[in-house]
């Protein structure tokens, strides 16, 4: 059995009350929104493992803030969706709008489309696996976690980096500030297939190049105050 | 011979001795002066304001024996459990990090003792904190360090800080020596590098992104907790008006004498609007959207005294925070510490390299030793005692202007002794029925 919630019928507050209480109780059923029609703020502040399936595309910070919660939207999601995440998994079976997986400390965000610009910006261990392409200024000042990207990447990749790790498949249009092309060890190659794997992407990671820090931009250099 | 008289050295008051240190640091260093507090320029301020008093057409209330009320609710507009506080004067905002845990529960115990509110900073909530104190408002900063919402849940009141005062428009940095294994920790970066805090959220950009955030901060907390706006004084009729439109509960006004813990000296000086201009347009802001009252203005930056306290509450203000003044209370500045101060190349009263992590008073600095030179229940209770002085202050004006609750202060209370000071606080100059600006003149 699930449980239905109509959002043409029922205010975005009852929904949200809903499943925080069944998330909060270890509910076992399922929940499925329904007419969700670019609702913001749609299963947020979820505690505990509840399945949540988005009928459509989503509006502002879906499943923001969850902790353990799987939420899968069959649709598009706008800006931030999954924001500042601590764990669970987060799956978006078409695009992502700006800033998707933004802050996120952890759990899986896997976005089957294409992400615009800022996905994973300032990312604090989340790890987010896109299908497609990513826009410009993507894991800008992102801390940690794992971006990998299965497209294209646009440009200023990884601006002010710290120590996320950055896994592209396809192209680079540009590095941004302290974001340089590291080196592939068996360490990498082994963390890249177990993402892919829990992703579900279709891709070796032998394919992919990895980008991180150069580290040059931690402690304040007048002489690298150009770089910035 | 008689000696030809000279002609007396005389020194620039474009170079000043000052000006021309700062001349040669920059020669020596190629780096731009970081420092923490606020604007040390003298800028037109509440003590350029007077109160009137009672007269024949008002009379006043006895000080021993009539009451004067000083309490606050915040959070009324649309929070579910708005915050009451016994007292019109917050602890502002300042992090873990900058601050040192035994300082952060320090300010805790203090406020609670008081009857107000302590306010987290960018770093995320601490133990100590949260802790000691009974009431607490959660930063959400555009850094989030730290930011879960575990701690959103158990804040009283959240604060999403769009500026500050020392600082419109402008990031933040700790220097790495502040970095310790526990404040990166809480920041998820590595121990010892140079963290920058961003400018502007990562996630939402404009007024009307912000009130999508502000409904997804009510739908995460139940609509219960009471959401604060804050913002640096740089265009504050817009800047308030913006902030109820997106949906605030409290605007929180900072003025450019309000502290950081560290920025560059040029921003500190030169960016923003002193205090005193800041509070009319605001209030006006709120008149304008008969939002005056409902959503509550708290105003901060070179706060000091009961006087400041009740000319910010006659200007309109529903109250105002302090920090500066808190961390003085505390200990900082302290002339105790002078032959420290003077080891650094500074002394007391002037010392602001907050950032260094060197502070002898154990406040701004994560180093074990100095921290614990602050004790923080003693520290508590000076804070304590000092936020009773401010409200004894206030309520003591209050009453010689005849009224009963401190919310009574009003501008036909006020003169002000300057023309700038008359024309930003829109009340008539000393002696005169007049100011700058003023209609039907």
């Amino acid at each position: 059995m699930s449980v239905t919630l109509d959002m043409s019928q029922t205010p975005l507050r009852e929904v949200n009350t809903t499943l925080q209480a069944a998330a909060k109780a270890h509910s076992n059923e399922p929940h499925v929104i329904v007419n969700a029609r670019g609702s913001h703020a749609m299963a947020v502040g979820l505690d505990g493992p509840l399945h949540v399936t988005v009928k459509g595309s989503t509006g502002y910070y879906c499943a923001g803030m969850n902790k353990e919660a799987t939420v899968t939207v069959e649709g598009s999601a706008g800006p931030g969706v999954a924001e500042n995440m601590m764990s669970g998994v987060v799956t978006i079976e078409g695009d992502a709008s700006q800033y998707a997986g933004a802050t996120g400390h952890g759990g899986l965000l896997n976005i089957k489309g294409n992400a615009s610009s800022r996905c994973g910006i300032s990312m604090k261990g989340i790890d987010i696996v896109v299908h497609g392409n990513i826009g410009h200024m993507s894991a800008f000042m992102a801390q940690k976690g794992n971006l990998v990207v299965l497209g294209d990447a646009g440009d200023a990749l990884g601006d002010s980096l710290y120590e996320a790790r950055l896994f592209v498949r396809g192209t680079v249009k540009s590095l941004g500030a302290d974001c340089i092309e590291k080196e592939m060890r068996p360490e990498h190659i082994d963390l890249l297939r177990d993402l892919l794997e829990r992703a579900g992407a279709d891709a070796k990671p032998e394919e992919f190049k990895r980008y991180g820090s150069a580290r040059k931009l931690y402690n304040f250099n007048i002489d690298h105050a150009g770089e910035y | 011979m008689e000696k030809t008289p000279q002609t007396m050295p005389r020194q620039s008051w474009t170079f000043s001795n000052e000006t021309n240190a700062e001349i040669r640091r920059a020669a020596a260093t190629g780096i731009y002066d970081i420092r923490g507090g606020g604007a040390k320029r003298r800028v037109p301020h509440f003590d350029d304001l007077l109160f009137l008093g009672a007269s024949m057409s008002r009379y006043p209330l006895e000080g021993y024996r009539e009451r004067c009320e000083t309490s606050v609710t915040l959070g009324t507009r649309f929070a579910k459990k708005p915050i009451e506080l016994k007292i019109p004067i917050t602890i502002a905002g300042m992090s873990f990090g900058s601050l040192s845990a035994n300082a952060k529960e320090a300010l805790g115990r203090g406020a609670t003792m008081a009857g107000t509110s302590t306010t987290t900073g960018d770093g995320g909530m601490t133990e100590e904190e949260r802790g000691h104190s009974e009431k607490l408002v959660y930063q959400y900063l555009p850094s989030r360090y730290g930011m879960n919402p575990d701690d959103i849940r158990r804040a009283d009141a959240i604060e999403v800080v769009v500026g500050q005062g020392a600082k419109p428009g402008g990031g933040g940095m700790l220097l790495g020596q502040k970095i310790t294994q526990r404040v990166a920790d809480m920041r998820s970066l590595p121990v010892g590098i140079d963290q920058r805090s961003a400018c502007r959220h990562p996630d939402w950009t404009g007024p009307d992104d912000l009130e999508i955030k502000i409904l997804e901060l009510r739908e995460i907390t139940g609509w219960e907790k009471p959401i604060y706006v804050k913002i640096g004084g740089a265009r504050p009729y817009y800047d308030t008006a913006l902030a109820v439109k997106a949906g605030a509960d409290v605007v929180v006004l900072d003025g450019m004498q309000g502290g950081t813990a560290a920025t560059q000296d040029v921003f500190i000086e030169h960016v923003g609007q002193p205090t005193l201009a800041c509070i009319r347009p605001a209030v006006q802001a709120l008149q304008d959207l008969g939002m005056h009252r409902e959503v509550q203005l708290v105003v901060s930056g070179g706060i000091r005294t009961g006087a400041d306290v009740a000319k910010a509450l006659a200007l309109g203000a529903d109250a105002v925070s302090i920090g500066t003044a808190a961390l003085i209370a505390l200990g900082d500045n302290d002339p105790k510490w002078e032959s420290e101060y003077q080891k650094l190349g500074t002394t007391t009263g002037a010392y602001d390299d907050w950032h260094e992590g060197r502070d002898p008073a154990g406040i701004t600095t994560q180093d074990p030793e100095l921290m614990k030179r602050l004790d923080p229940e003693m520290a508590g209770r000076r804070l304590r005692n000092y936020l009773n002085v401010l409200t004894l202050e206030c309520q003591t004006l209050a009453r010689a202007c005849g009224h009963n609750h401190v919310h009574n202060l009003e501008p036909e209370d006020l003169c002000a002794l300057t023309m700038e000071a008359a024309a930003m606080a829109q009340v008539p100059l000393a002696g005169t029925n007049w100011y700058p600006g003023k209609p039907g003149f």
